[in-house]
């Protein structure tokens, strides 16, 4: 068909970082999880997965562990503080330090009112969780070398810590010691269960049941050479699930030998291979299995049998790509601003004047070109950033400041520092999809949304002059949707937002009318097509053709698309993927089989889709295979015939 | 032509042995397995037949230990019948007419009087029932069945796919990619199916199954390769699995070892037996290089034995050592047999290629192998696509002292490889020795090979594809080793191609058939005797008349023609429009057989060339072809004196069907005596060392040594040193009065000396 000239970019080398913990907030459906780089995410597991929160990383400040209290989420790390997070401002509210050396372990205990810690000096340290914070309580006996791993007996009154060696049992009321010992081992994780049975995984490859009370081991079972790096048990005691450095997960049930008997025992089940690399973090959420690991990706493996039929939360989920924008474009400048955790770099796109048929691949005249590399001042990591369609602007933010620069291209490159404002973190951080409009100024700058109450509302910060920000409010309320938006853009000319949540659903709002458009409520009376709904990863990005005023393109990780509105929507018997059968078509018959949704899969693992000026695309792949192979190497395994 | 119902087409001899899972016996000493039709019950220690359980009429489908009498075994056939035979004394106690061809047959302890067969649904011959079969209690030795109650429909007819669970509480089988298990206390079952990856390339159809003894598990195998344990089955949702994988093909086979240390066994195609400990996954323990694919395992009931079927027709014992402890040789059958059949005149053994690159010597009278002997002499590689040496042809000269055989490897891109061996029979060591090999003795394949018959010379023919026939000569030493082989004549006839060649009965004449044109020469000066041509369609096989009928020649030709001329006069006698597969003349009397396909199936005439009307006649003998067939002489001749099996009292025709299933035709006569001796009570002489045995088998004993003493003074033997006097006063002397050691010692040494006057 030929209709748009794409530039396929693949320069864009983000690399994302190893999974490191995981914690999840069963009461609220949050999974927090933190990378090596110290940046935490939060999953919205009762949102499909969707990313909601992002709180970057910090230099020198590598997370250990993560738990949640109630609603609010702690770290600690080697670097000795427990933090707690501000997860309205995204962004670490305080830092305690714990005076016991650097923290291997973070735990809280079942009721809610104190935090655990395993410190490399060998205490394990209580702190009492108060409103406003957390608060010292007392040291529990101190052990010869490090605290690797603590696990909370369900009632309170009991904590196991694996150590070197070793794993003990702790009362937490008087302090007194029991122990189990193990040979040569570093105990990487154990798990109390509410029948005084401790799992513990180790550095020999064992998964160990063990007897509380007594201090006896009951079963060994041998997972692998190397090491079992995660345990984690089901709510209702019935399995556990260890990862290994093999990345397989296996799981453990409780089930009776005999099906007429009563008396139950662990029996190893079932084994999922689904990473390539350590697993390192490791959830069972009762329907899942959630891991994550050296290979950066987060896989949520169902488990089938606790499915009574398809639907979206029974099919395999992996999550690759942050479910936000990390490149921006200027659009008539034709320049490409990618955004990594510690710089950012500026890149020409290329140019060619060939002609050729569709599918063909141009010759380049001018080779793409890297403009600038700017490194982020500060210890903070780059949160968001943005760049004016002229490519004369250039801003972006951390948790503790914004900076905005003016930048020149043409002839010579030149960068000066506009403005450094420390104070509206506030407005920028949040949840924050970086929107990009255009109201005949020069600049467009993120738009913050903040999930009110009731409503979605939708501030604009737009700098008018060099030294000089307003903020506008506009005081047009969205009408509040269950599942948080994962991209929107408010259209040139009829100033429409369009708005795509993380359930796939697509609104239409008009700020001048304050309702919602007629095509959104076509849409929703008729409602989307089940192979939309079913797709697995949430729009990002939503932009518009400044030629055609009827078409919206989208992208998510997968695809692109380009929604016609002028043309019919298409109803649940249509076939929706109709590129390959209008190609077919000769042109008197494509008018009919025509509707809405024009999808395109030619491009995968997609980071950005946009549209320049000239009705060219620009398209910044990544792909996943690029990312493993600049994995480390994983632990070597014994393959079949070789 | 007349349909004769007293002749049966049988199996006997060569068939099967790993056609099912074979039973050890409760006390580990012997093994049962179904052979053809009948059971074959072996010793586990000396490898021997022990007794031959005759009376099915069709193939033994399935043998098991009757759970309430551990001297009891049930067999079942697809005949529609199951039979209680007491396996010690080899009697037939009962017969249970079921009615239905039965696949499979499974009992459980918890189960009495209930046997579980396998048998096709009632409309569907595709789709397969377990039903429960309720054992009527009468005396009679015949009984109809008459209640028969589905259980699961649709199952498999693999009997490994079906196993019983802990103690006979429920029992479950495996079909495609669906598991079912039936609980019998709940009268429920539960299906558990598998998702199907063969859209990913991978088959992971059940193939087996098999249920711990003791605890609520069942162990799956699968097509590619793994294994699966099965757990919680007993609801539909929270079920649960481990897998297991170490083999690389499918699973062929699975069991369980009883209880104690509970063991898991699985073979495939790897011919490695692998032991997995139970809940210790990933210790396992090999018994590699066993010979060939295994197909079944089976455990004896105190787990002190186990045993493999193998595809190489092989029955493997192993102890719980996991070493090799006995080997049980069938019949080895390839896909195809390349060679003829031929019998060995010396030992009147079955003669045909077993392993790759062997020739094997069967004995069909004690259904044994004798011996494998090496041809090619060159390491077999267990790869495929690997062109290897392969024999194609062998042939004996009339009494057995010479073995030629030819074998062959074609290359891809080289040029073919030929060699002719010429083996010499060694007195000594009772076997072939390699006397001469011809590389290249032709520049193409070899199409027949014959030895002169007669006495004087020891003469080879080969005839070969290049247009060629070559006669080898003998030139005979003093010493046989030191005997050489030449080629005397090369001859051809206006470069057709030879198909096949045949001496007469005396040798004196030797006939080719070269395309459409049959030359007959005279072996002696090697002079063109006379040509006869009968188009169209060239000579596929020739034959002599023998005996009374030595005067006709018989040719077959591709155009389905059957030719007799006769030679005194060089002119056709009589000739018949049927398409002859095969035809095979009876060493021992004047009669032909000649294996006629006609749409599918296969007919049989046997004739004299004397007169172009069959003795006799079967029509649809089998399906396919008959490559195959050869009369074997009998050790003992038959007294029939019905006319139409006459033919059948001094030699017995066996012939391959497409199946490679070694058939044979038995009559009325052999079979009443087959049964006879069945019925004598047979006593076996290694009885179980009771208390009651040493009181009066003791004294049976010594009785018998006394009369074998009296017939036979041969048997006399030097006396063992426990009768000698010295030690028996060592021994009966209390230990109070006896010298000093040291005094007894010497003295006790010299007793045991043997003098030279005595040695002699």
């Amino acid at each position: 068909m030929g209709e748009f000239k794409v530039h396929r970019v693949r320069f864009f080398e983000y690399m994302p970082t190893a999974i490191r913990a995981m914690s999840f907030n069963a009461h609220t459906e949050r999974l927090a999880l933190a990378r090596v780089d110290g940046s935490v995410e939060v999953f919205n597991f009762a949102d499909r997965y969707f990313q909601e929160k992002v709180i970057p990383g910090k230099d020198a400040h590598s997370i250990e562990a993560l738990c949640w209290v109630g609603g609010r989420l702690f770290s600690a790390g080697l670097h000795g503080e427990i933090t707690e997070y501000d997860l309205e401002n995204l962004r670490p509210k305080y830092s305690l330090e714990a005076y016991g050396g650097p923290i291997w372990t973070i735990i809280s205990n079942p009721q809610g009112t104190h935090v655990a810690i395993g410190c490399e000096d060998g205490t394990v340290k209580l702190f009492e969780v108060l409103a406003e914070g957390v608060q010292f309580e007392r040291n529990l006996d101190r052990q010869k070398g490090r605290i690797i791993s603590l696990s909370w007996h369900p009632s309170g009154t009991r904590i196991a810590a694996g150590m070197m060696d070793m794993i003990r049992v702790f009362d937490v009321l008087t302090g007194d010691v029991g122990g189990c010992k193990s040979r040569e081992t570093v105990v990487w994780t154990v798990v109390f269960l509410s029948d005084h049975t401790i799992f513990s995984s180790d550095s020999a490859g064992k998964v160990q049941v063990w007897d509380g009370h007594t201090g006896t081991l009951v079963k060994t079972h041998q997972l692998t050479k190397w090491d079992v790096l995660a345990l984690s048990v089901s709510k209702d005691e019935s399995s556990v699930v260890a990862g290994t450095s093999e990345g397989t997960v296996v799981q453990f049930q409780f089930i009776a030998p005999n099906l007429q008997q009563q008396e139950k025992e662990w029996v190893r089940t079932r084994t999922f291979k689904n990473h390539t690399h350590d697993v390192r973090a490791l959830v069972e959420i009762g329907t899942a299995i959630v891991s994550g690991g050296m290979d950066t990706q987060l896989v949520v493996r169902p488990l089938l049998e606790k499915f009574e039929e398809k639907c979206f939360a029974s099919g395999l989920r992996r999550i690759h790509f942050p479910h936000r924008n990390l490149v921006s474009c200027a659009q008539k400048a034709r320049l490409l601003l990618l955004q990594f955790p510690g710089q950012l770099e500026l890149w020409r796109l290329g140019e060619s004047d060939g002609h050729g048929k569709p599918g063909d691949i141009l010759p380049l005249k001018t080779k793409p070109e890297k403009l600038l590399y700017l490194k982020r001042k500060g210890k903070d990591h780059i949160c968001c950033s943005a760049l004016s369609s002229c490519g004369g602007w250039l801003a972006y933010s951390t948790v503790s400041s914004v900076r905005l620069y003016r930048l020149q291209t043409d002839n010579n490159i030149s960068i000066t520092k506009v403005l450094q404002s420390p104070g509206c973190l506030g407005m920028w951080s949040l949840p924050v999809r970086t929107m990009t409009t255009e109201l005949g100024l020069a600049l467009h700058l993120p738009v913050t949304l903040k999930e009110t109450q009731s409503k979605l509302c939708i501030t604009l910060a737009i700098p008018f002059s060099h030294n000089h920000v307003s903020l506008f409010q506009l005081h047009c309320m969205v009408p509040m949707y269950s599942s948080c938006p994962s991209a929107m853009g408010i259209h040139p000319t009829t100033n429409n937002l369009t708005m795509v949540h993380a359930d796939q659903q697509i609104f239409e709002f008009s700020i001048a009318e304050k309702q919602y458009t007629v095509w959104s409520r076509k849409l929703q009376m008729q409602g989307l097509h089940n192979l939309w709904l079913n797709r697995d990863t949430p729009v990002t990005h939503v932009t518009f053709n400044p030629k055609n005023p009827d078409q919206i393109l989208l992208h998510d990780m997968y695809m692109f698309c380009i929604i016609d509105q002028s043309l019919p929507l298409p109803d649940q018997k249509t076939q929706f993927y109709n590129q390959m059968t209008l190609r077919s078509l000769s042109e008197q018959e494509r008018p009919s089989h025509l509707h809405a949704f024009k999808v395109c899969k030619s491009f995968q693992d997609l980071m950005c889709m946009r549209l320049l000026d000239d009705q060219s695309l620009v398209v910044v792949e990544r792909p996943l295979m690029a990312i493993n192979s600049q994995l480390p190497a994983p632990v070597r395994q014994k393959k079949f015939a070789t | 032509m007349v349909e004769h119902t007293g002749i049966r087409v049988v199996h006997r001899g060569g068939s099967k042995i790993n056609f099912r899972e074979p039973v050890i016996t409760s006390d580990s000493r012997f093994l049962l397995c179904g052979s053809g039709e009948s059971v074959k019950v072996y010793s586990t220690s000396t490898e021997e037949c022990v007794h031959d359980l005759q009376g099915h009429t069709d193939l033994v489908t399935g043998v098991v230990l009757n759970p309430s009498n551990h001297l009891q075994a049930y067999s079942c056939s697809a005949d529609g019948t199951v039979r209680l035979w007491d396996f010690t004394d080899g009697i037939l106690i009962k017969t249970f007419i079921i009615r239905y061809h039965i696949f499979s047959i499974h009992v459980s302890e918890k189960h009495v009087g209930v046997l579980f067969v396998v048998v096709p649904m009632a409309n569907e011959k595709e789709l397969f029932q377990l039903v429960a079969v309720h054992l009527p209690r009468s005396g009679d030795p015949e009984v109809e069945v008459g209640e028969l109650s589905a259980v699961l429909c649709d199952v498999s007819p693999n009997p490994g796919a079906v196993s019983f669970g802990t103690g006979g509480e429920y029992i479950a089988a495996a079909k495609g990619l669906q598991l079912e298990v039936f609980f019998f206390k709940k009268q429920k079952s539960y299906r558990f199916s598998l998702k199907s990856g063969m859209n990913k390339g991978i088959n992971n159809s059940f193939t087996c199954i098999s249920c711990h003894p003791k605890e609520d598990c069942i162990a799956t195998g699968h097509a590619d390769g793994k294994i699966r344990l099965w757990r919680n089955f007993n609801q539909k949702k929270e079920y649960t699995y481990s897998t297991l994988h170490w083999h690389h093909n499918a699973v062929n086979t699975l069991r369980f070892t009883p209880e104690g240390s509970t063991n898991l066994l699985s073979g495939g195609i790897e011919s490695v037996l692998v032991q997995w400990r139970y809940t210790q996954e990933n210790q396992k323990d090999f018994l590699p290089r066993l010979g060939a694919a295994i197909t079944h395992i089976a455990v004896s009931p105190d787990g002190s034995l186990f045993c493999t079927s193998h595809a190489d027709n092989k029955i493997t014992i192993i102890l719980s050592s996991v070493k090799v402890s006995a080997i049980i040789q069938g019949l080895v059958k390839d896909d195809c047999v390349r060679t003829d059949l031929m019998i060995d005149p010396r030992s009147k053994a079955l003669v045909l290629n077993g392993k790759p690159g062997h020739l094997q010597f069967y004995s069909l009278h004690r259904d044994k192998q004798l011996y494998n002997l090496d041809i090619v002499q060159q390491e077999y590689i267990h790869e495929q696509g690997v062109d290897q040496f392969q024999v194609v042809k062998a042939a004996f000269d009339t009494h057995g002292d010479w073995l030629a055989t030819v074998e062959e490897r074609r290359q891809k891109s080289s040029e073919l490889e030929i060699n002719l061996k010429l083996w010499s029979y060694d007195e000594q060591t009772q076997s072939f020795v390699l006397n001469t090999t011809v590389t290249a003795p032709h520049e193409d394949q070899i199409t027949a090979m014959c030895f002169s018959p007669s006495p004087e010379t020891t003469l080879l023919v080969t005839t070969s594809l290049d247009g060629h026939f070559k006669a080898w000569l003998c030139q005979l030493a003093k010493k046989i080793e030191s005997a050489s082989w030449s080629c005397d004549f090369v001859g051809g006839y206006h470069l057709l191609k030879p198909g096949c060649c045949c001496f007469s009965a005396d040798g004196s004449l030797l006939a080719f058939g070269f395309q459409e044109v049959v030359t007959v020469w005279s072996p002696t000066s090697w002079e063109l005797l006379t040509t006869l041509s009968q188009p169209p369609g060239a000579v596929r096989d020739l034959c002599f008349g023998r005996l009374s009928c030595s005067k006709y020649l018989l040719g077959t030709s591709t155009k389905n023609q059957l030719c007799c001329w006769n030679l005194l006069t060089c002119s056709l006698e009589w000739n018949t429009p049927m398409d002859v597969s095969l035809l095979q003349a009876d060493p021992f009397s004047e009669n032909m057989a000649a294996f006629c396909s006609q749409s599918g199936s296969t007919d049989l005439f046997v004739f004299k060339p004397s007169e172009p009307r069959p003795l006799f006649s079967k029509k649809a003998l089998c399906t396919g072809k008959v490559e195959r067939a050869i009369f074997a002489p009998r050790d003992q001749m038959l007294e029939s004196s019905e006319e139409y099996s006459q033919w059948l009292n001094r030699s017995q025709l066996y012939f391959l069907t497409q199946h490679m299933d070694l058939m044979t035709f038995s009559t009325k006569t052999e079979e009443d005596r087959l049964l006879a001796s069945s019925k004598q009570l047979m006593v076996d002489d290694s009885v179980a060392i009771t208390p009651f045995y040493l009181l009066l088998g003791r004294h049976k004993q010594q009785q018998q040594e006394k009369q074998e003493l009296l017939t036979n003074p041969l048997a006399e033997r030097t006396p063992l040193p426990q009768g000698s006097i010295a030690i028996k006063e060592l021994l009966d002397t209390p230990a109070h009065v006896l010298p000093s050691a040291s005094f007894l010692c010497s003295m006790f040494v010299r007793s045991l000396l043997v003098s030279s006057s005595s040695a002699r």
